[in-house]
């Protein structure tokens, strides 16, 4: 039976373990920071010569850790592509404005081991000749904020922030800052104009790159909460043991958040690639399986903009044999490793490793009509496509959830979807419409049946019901 | 009614200006500071708010009516916000928002904010908590209650009574 394997989220369950510094350091923390800047300089096979924080940035990049926050890109690449020869002070944001719809990992790390994440930050600060770095966190989040900024206070007391940190010469000051609602935060460029006390609307790359001109126009390096506190095990454990956990090239482990039509939602840690969807929803272990009598209908693999699965779909596959040859491989839908590469082969991704599960019972009319409603929300109106498309997207399944759907709505939705995705600054414009573009495509019966019920019931004089949750399954008079 | 911070707070405020090399990126905080102290945010605040960062007033303007969390006017002492989100409409947080509407006399379809004519409530529809797991949540003020009941509500409606 496949398990979980705690490494990030190893003691937040334990009964006794408080937030507070005293029990991070009785459970051997800040060993990783005192062992990393002590470090001695690694002299490669060449010749050349590497700073113990030049090594540290190796290792992470030897580590294969990808960003935890939604995109899966390497860790130590995106750190890589720091302008360091610009002469401008070098930024650290840590990325907490979880929001994505279905997560909430980095919650349970900021509200119950904050000295996990800030032990990472250090680290990853000190890495990066970082001098003063934010916590950006959702306004939504006020307890974590104030966790946070206790554990700030002990560990300044403790002389591993501030100046002069143990002693090496070091200085950093990180500062907890708070959100206040707006879901773009969560982008990188919208998040750092959000810290730069402006509407929170994302910046065009190029030329706007965080790595070189983000916070103040100066090098910028925004991670997840979770990616940050690999960091910490990463040192620990040394690059190479940290590679293999996992799966090739989806190394270490990550925390899946569970929700939905399931019998035990909650946070699950796993070796990234190691458990399978199918297990994730269905082994006691982790989501422990349907409500009785329920049949799976459709997975959200990674937060809500990601492309939705449909039960009982089989994807293609690039799979290594024993020979070392690429060969397609059919794999059903629920025997999809969790990890990166295998749902993005699926045509999907991994997201920000949120899974919803959907039984039969669901409406995917109006569970669309849910998301379509949160991305016209939280669209931040600068570029038109995004604006007015997502409004629409919304409009047209309103229609649909509220009996005045059209015949041509399902065609409509993909039309105007379509029309979103590219044409954006950032990637929200992928997030509203990749949901829309894969509930149509895959479920176009349940749309078109549901437009045309609506025209019968309009011709037929019957007035429009309202059906405003998707807890019921669609009426179709 | 003149507008005034009371000192301690403008001295905390001045201390978080500290935290960033440029004075602006403070306003999201001293609204947050703002509306905690006044209950929302005025446009005397607004004012006040431009003139201690050295910004003009429609640069804190154009933040209040970006940010869903600041408001222009004062809400209920008890502020209920509902997860409208996906893992939380999946197990009942419509019919939740619902039930405190009806046992506050308050519209169960509005799309906005509402508040009973005696301050003493508000109720709200938003957007993803982040804590999908244990679904429907709701935040009152600023206290996250999880898996919440027919029941629960009506523990925070009577709590909201007594407060």
């Amino acid at each position: 039976m496949a398990e979980q394997f705690k490494l990030i989220t190893k003691h937040l369950d334990e009964p006794g373990f408080s937030p507070d510094i005293e029990c991070y350091l009785r459970h051997g923390g800040y060993a990783a920071l005192r062992k990393a800047v002590a470090s001695p300089s690694r002299e490669l096979a060449d010749g050349k010569k590497l700073s113990p924080q030049e090594v540290l940035r190796e290792d992470v990049k030897a580590s294969g850790l990808r960003g935890r926050g939604g995109a899966g890109f390497s860790a130590g690449l995106k750190w890589s592509f720091v302008d360091r020869r610009s002469g401008k002070p070098i930024y650290l944001i840590c990325n907490a404005d979880e929001s994505e719809p279905g997560t909430f990992k980095d919650r349970q790390i900021i509200h119950r081991d904050p000295h996990q994440l800030i032990e990472g930050m250090i680290l990853s600060c000190w890495a990066n000749d970082v001098k003063l770095a934010y916590i950006y966190i959702r306004g939504e989040m006020p307890e974590g904020a104030r966790l946070l900024n206790v554990a700030l206070k002990e560990v300044r007391s403790k002389g591993f922030l501030g100046k002069n940190i143990l002693g090496t010469g070091y200085d950093l000051e990180i500062h907890v800052h708070r959100g206040a609602g707006a879901y773009i935060c969560g982008e990188e460029t919208g998040l750092i104009e959000s810290l730069e006390g402006k509407r929170a609307y994302p910046r065009i790359k190029p030329p706007y790159f965080p790595a070189i001109l983000g916070l103040y126009m100066c090098p910028t390096i925004v991670n997840n909460v979770e990616t940050l506190c690999h960091v910490t095990h990463i040192v620990n454990m040394g690059a190479a043991e940290y590679a293999k956990l996992g799966t090739p090239n989806n190394t270490g482990t990550r925390i899946v958040s569970l929700s939905g039509d399931i019998n035990r939602p909650g946070y699950y840690e796993i070796e990234v690639g190691k458990v399978t969807l199918g297990q994730l929803i269905h082994d006691s272990n982790f989501g422990g399986g349907l409500k009785p009598g329920r049949s799976l209908k459709a997975i959200i693999p990674g937060g809500s903009s990601s492309k939705v699965l449909k039960a009982g779909e089989v994807f293609k596959l690039n799979r290594k044999g024993p020979d070392g040859q690429m060969s397609k491989v059919d794999v059903p839908v629920l025997d999809l490793p969790y990890d990166f590469d295998s749902l993005q082969q699926a045509g999907t991704m991994s997201g920000s490793s949120a899974v919803i599960v959907l039984d039969d019972s669901r409406s995917m009319v109006v569970t669309l009509g849910n998301l379509s409603e949160f991305y016209a929300h939280e669209s931040c109106g600068q570029c038109t496509p995004c604006r007015e498309g997502a409004l629409w997207l919304a409009k047209a399944t309103h229609r649909l959830t509220h009996g005045e759907g059209r015949k041509e709505d399902t065609s409509y939705l993909a039309h105007i979807a379509q029309n979103i995705q590219g044409r954006t600054i950032c990637a929200f414009g992928e997030a509203a419409a990749w949901p829309v573009l894969s509930f149509v495509k895959k479920f176009k019966d349940e749309f078109d049946a549901q437009g045309a019920a609506d025209e019968a019931a309009r011709a037929n004089g019957i007035p429009p019901t309202h059906r405003p949750s998707p807890v019921v399954t669609l009426n179709l008079h | 009614m003149s507008f005034s911070v009371p000192s301690s707070l403008e001295a905390e405020l001045d201390e978080l200006t500290t935290h960033y090399p440029v004075k602006r990126s403070a306003s999201l905080m001293f609204l947050h500071a703002l509306q905690e102290h006044f209950g929302y945010i005025s446009k005397e605040a607004m004012e006040w708010t431009a003139a201690k960062l050295e910004l003009q007033p429609i640069n804190v303007f154009e933040l209040v009516t970006f940010y869903p969390m600041f408001r222009q006017e004062p809400l209920g002492k008890t502020h209920i916000k509902v997860c409208r989100t996906l893992s939380c409409a999946l197990q009942g947080s419509a019919e939740l928002r619902e039930q405190f509407c009806n046992r506050l006399g308050l519209d169960s379809h509005a799309h906005t904010a509402q508040t009973t004519p005696d301050g003493k409530f508000t109720v709200e529809f938003v957007e993803c908590l982040a804590s999908c797991g244990t679904a429907p949540v709701v935040l009152v003020n600023e206290s996250l209650h999880q898996t919440v009941s027919p029941a629960a509500a009506e523990e925070i409606l009577r709590k909201g009574n007594l407060a």
